[in-house]
């Protein structure tokens, strides 16, 4: 019982690689020597040394590089460039590029996610941001160049999971390989003395899931296919992927629209504030539901160090699947879309909507109804309305409102407290003259283009406000305005995205193969008996491993009748694994 | 969903935050003694270069138990009360790490949710996590020498949470009440603890000289926990950016939409990804490999901190005090 000197192990023989690149011209030798050897693996009467490194080689995959074209043909340069595209050593670049052009999509406003943040960003500074506007920094990832570099990258790892899919499917069907000569030259060996018949020890091996195959004298044995199998479904997952999001960019649609209470909604193009379809999505394929909102309901911390924090938002929608179909009640809430056939609308957003009534000079009722307005602050939903009455007479009227839901009194001035509406009041700015809306210029319905308008009487930064109910006498004789009432208002995004399924399952698909990729262990192991000798030898490819398959083989050294405790396994390499004999790089050493 | 706080359980959690991070530093210190009294290693690496046939290899002090001390590291007169220091350190920690756990239960029981709710309290739970990882990793492979390292960073950790990020134990915003919270969030705080472990590591690895004595092991031996540990945590990584895309889908409205914590978590995956592949394929053992997966845990860090105090986004969790 002789655990084997470790002078013989192929570490001895080592040369650790420095550098990974410079191995890059042995890395293709080695994939042609292994080529070689599985043709010939049926003769056993290689070279030790040769068996034992083909053997590790052709388990693991020896990074690929491209040669330098010999010719300047055409081809040559053609396979040239398609070889250096699918390189290790290329995809590690595009990687990182990738991960550095999205670094700035986080730093400068998107127009994707905030539009108006980059609006802001033109009228701050504007020179500064036509630069960036040129290099695409505000729609950095649908630009030009990131998509260069993700085009790039999923070409490279086409090019690179493919070729080596076919290879895997051969291997899969492939027998392990004849035994080495002498397996106590491997990493992992042990002999012991006893009768052990070849039927035996490859039943004790297929009991533990090897595959198994004999020969004269011999057992050879492998396990561990999931590795490369669970490997390759990861990178064809990540391309599944990229291509089940291009179907929904294709296939999709995005909708914004603000409703408010009591108001309704159909699904249809012209329904929404902003919409965003795909380039194959037509206005007639829109789900055809419709709904009203009835009743939108937000609480809050009521008082301590929290007081007016947001604890959870409700609407009440009446929803009808189709036309023809009975309105259905649903609670719509945050993190709770309402589905209707894979439609999915999304409460994203809400706001006050005061409801005020205008009485122009002519004493006619020029406007009746609510006005969605804006939150300036978060936590107190103090809110900025604009109210437009193009239809007042003898002048157009309109007004800029403050709305503050929790009215209270500080020193002149009133603020709000609260974001509940606790104490509503509006103060009120009037404006007589031209709105402006003629000019057919368009306007943004939240502000009010003072341009041709005049303040109606002594403008007050702090108006005194209204209550419910009560009404503002314009000067000039210009009418009034009525605070009628507190309605809210949701912002909804309505979302159709077919790829939703199938990244999910591409993306699931990625982490089973993934933990498969990084988890199972590739290894062999090899009987010799005859003699009244048993020798056995084991070879684990996978990094990183070697400690564990110490473990796994002396158990396998025991279930065949030897010893465990004796049954030791050199110390393999620098850190007890096995990685080292099949680094390309240890191969002119051996020569 | 109104819930009430409970403010004496709160304060619990608070002082039970303040006595974890003693015991880590007391654990520290013991630890500390250990390295600093105890065996010294010297890293045997040149020599391996070019050795001809028939040369002996060698033998190294591997992670695995069974390779023993032998062989490259020649200890040097281990004083004893050195190693009962060492002991000390792993009891303490445990002790630590029983306090860090009632501090996050209680916190959890006092607002009747999960307590990862905020910033303060995604950073207490990292520091668990990482402190776990390492006792749990401690109980199968030799990596003491990691304790003085990992009980520090924790100890800076909490007290980086208790001095900057505190807010008081309240409720969360409605679009953190989901059960992908739990889902999420949870895998983000795992793998996390997995990647400050990987990354203490990688420094370590940085800081260590090879052929010269000291009390850290090799420079190989480092390299592959650093390498474990990624192995562990990258698909844990994975399946949370994952899970967090699924929760967007539900609250937000599409699945990934490029917020600026999602940017970061992507940069984070590509770059460890490439650490995986720079050491899987392209061969770039030891330092450069390091160097990339300390880039990545750089990514981590800036995503975890500087993307809640620097820039506005969806997630609104961050809830920095200002
Ligand atoms: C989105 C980008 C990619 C990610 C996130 C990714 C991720 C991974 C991971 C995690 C592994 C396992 C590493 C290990 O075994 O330790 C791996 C292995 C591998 N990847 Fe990728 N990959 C990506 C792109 C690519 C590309 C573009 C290529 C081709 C050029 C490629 C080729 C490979 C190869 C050949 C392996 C085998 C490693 C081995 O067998 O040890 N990958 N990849």
């Amino acid at each position: 019982m002789s655990p084997t000197q470790d002078t013989g192990t192929p570490h001895g023989t080592t040369a650790k690689p420095q550098d990974g690149w410079q191995q890059d011209g042995q890395a293709r030798d080695g994939q042609a020597q292994d080529s070689q050897a599985q043709d010939s693996q049926a003769q056993d009467s290689q070279a030790q040394d040769t068996a034992v490194s083909a053997a590790s080689a052709a388990m693991g995959t020896a990074p690929r590089e491209p040669e330098r074209p010999v010719g300047l043909g055409l081809v040559g340069w053609t396979r040239w460039t398609w070889r250096t595209l699918t390189s290790m050593r290329t995809a590690l670049i595009l990687l990182f590029l990738l991960a550095l052009g999205s670094v700035p999509g986080s730093l400068y406003p998107q127009r994707s996610v905030d539009p108006a943040r980059v609006a802001q960003y033109f009228t701050d500074s504007p020179t500064e941001a036509k630069w960036l506007d040129r290099f695409w920094l505000f729609d950095v990832f649908t630009s030009p160049w990131y998509a260069a570099v993700y085009l790039l990258l999923f070409i490279s790892l086409a090019g690179c999971v493919f070729p080596r899919a076919l290879q895997h499917l051969k291997e899969i069907r492939r027998r392990p390989p004849a035994a080495p000569r002498n397996l106590l030259r491997l990493p992992h060996a042990a002999d012991f003395d006893g009768d052990l018949s070849l039927e035996d020890a490859a039943r004790t091996l297929r009991r533990r899931r090897f595959r198994v195959v004999t020969g004269p004298g011999w057992v050879a044995a492998e396990k561990g296919y999931l590795r490369e199998t669970g490997n390759l479904l990861f990178h064809v997952s990540l391309l599944a992927l990229l291509l089940a999001i291009g179907l929904g960019g294709l296939y999709g649609y995005r909708g914004n629209v603000l409703v408010v209470e009591g108001d309704g909604f159909a699904n249809t193009v012209a329904a929404y504030d902003r919409f965003m379809p795909g380039q194959r999505v037509s206005a007639e394929s829109l789900t055809p539901f419709s709904f009203t909102l009835k009743d939108f309901q937000a609480s809050y911390v009521a008082a301590g160090p929290k007081a007016g924090q947001p604890l959870d938002y409700s609407a009440r929608l009446s929803v009808q699947d189709t036309p023809t179909a009975p309105p259905r009640d649903v609670d719509l809430k945050v993190n709770d879309p309402l589905d209707v056939d894979g439609t999915l609308t999304y409460l994203i957003g809400h706001g006050y909507a005061p409801t005020f009534r205008v009485t122009d000079g002519k004493g006619q009722v020029a406007y009746d109804g609510p006005v969605p307005c804006l939150a300036d602050d978060q936590a107190t939903y103090t809110s900025e309305c604009v109210i437009k009455v193009p239809d007042a007479e003898p002048t157009q009227l309109g007004f800029l409102a403050r709305f503050l839901p929790t009215t209270v009194p500080n020193g002149n001035a009133w603020v709000s407290i609260f974001p509940g509406a606790a104490n509503p009041t509006v103060q009120v700015f009037p404006f007589a003259g031209d709105l402006g809306l003629k000019s057919g210029r368009p306007q943004s319905v939240y502000q009010l283009d003072t341009d041709h308008l005049k303040p109606l009487g002594a403008m007050s930064a702090q108006p005194t406000p209204l209550k419910v109910g009560e009404t503002k006498e314009l000067a000039d004789g210009a009418g009034k305005i009525q605070f009628t009432g507190v309605k809210e208002w949701i912002s909804l995004q309505t979302t159709y995205d077919p790829g939703r399924l199938p990244a999910l399952i591409a993306a699931a698909a990625a982490v089973i193969g993934l933990v498969l990729s990084l988890t199972v262990r590739r290894r062999r192991v090899w009987v010799r008996t005859g003699d009244g000798k048993v020798t056995v030898g084991g070879l684990t490819r996978t990094e990183g491993t070697g400690a564990a398959f110490a473990e796994e083989f002396g158990e396998i050294v025991t279930a065949l009748g030897g010893n465990a405790t004796e049954a030791g396994t050199p110390p393999a390499g620098p850190v007890g694994e096995d990685q080292e004999h099949d680094v390309p790089g240890a191969r002119p050493a051996e020569e | 969903m109104l819930t009430q706080v409970n403010d004496g359980l709160a304060t619990v959690s608070d002082q039970l935050v303040l006595v974890t991070v003693l015991l880590y530093l007391a654990a520290m210190i013991c630890f500390a003694l250990e390295l600093a009294f105890g065996r010294v290693r010297t890293a045997v690496v040149a020599e391996r270069r070019l050795v001809t046939v028939g040369a002996p290899a060698a033998p190294e002090n591997g992670v695995g138990e069974g390779a023993g001390d032998g062989g490259g590291a020649e200890p040097q007169q281990a004083a004893g009360w050195a190693i009962t220091a060492g002991s000390a350190g792993v009891v303490i920690s445990w002790l630590a790490w029983a306090g860090n756990l009632a501090g996050i239960l209680t916190r959890g029981l006092a607002v009747d949710r999960w307590p990862w709710g905020n910033m303060y309290e995604f950073v207490v739970a990292i520091c668990f996590a990482a402190v776990t990882a390492f006792l749990v990793l401690l109980t199968r492979q030799p990596i003491r020498f990691l304790g003085a390292f990992v009980t520090l960073t924790a100890a800076l950790g909490l007290g980086f949470a208790v001095l900057f990020l505190h807010v008081q134990a309240g409720p969360v915003m409605p679009a953190l009440h989901s059960y992908w919270i739990a889902i999420h969030v949870t895998a983000a705080i795992v793998a996390s603890g997995l990647f400050v472990l990987a990354g203490v590591c990688a420094i370590l690895y940085l800081i260590r000289k090879d052929g010269r004595a000291s009390s850290l092991p090799t420079r190989e031996v480092l390299e592959r926990v650093v390498h474990r540990t990624i192995v562990i945590s990258f698909p844990i990584w994975t399946f949370a950016v994952i899970a967090g895309a699924m929760w967007a889908d539900r609250a937000w409205g599409r699945y990934w939409g490029w917020d600026p914590k999602e940017v970061w978590a992507f940069v984070t995956w590509v770059v460890y990804a490439a650490y995986l592949h720079a050491r899987a394929t392209a061969g770039w053992r030891g330092r450069a490999a390091i160097i990339i997966s300390l880039v990545a845990f750089a990514c981590l860090l800036f995503n975890l901190i500087g993307v809640n105090i620097f820039i506005s986004g969806l997630h609104s969790y961050a809830d920095v005090p200002s």
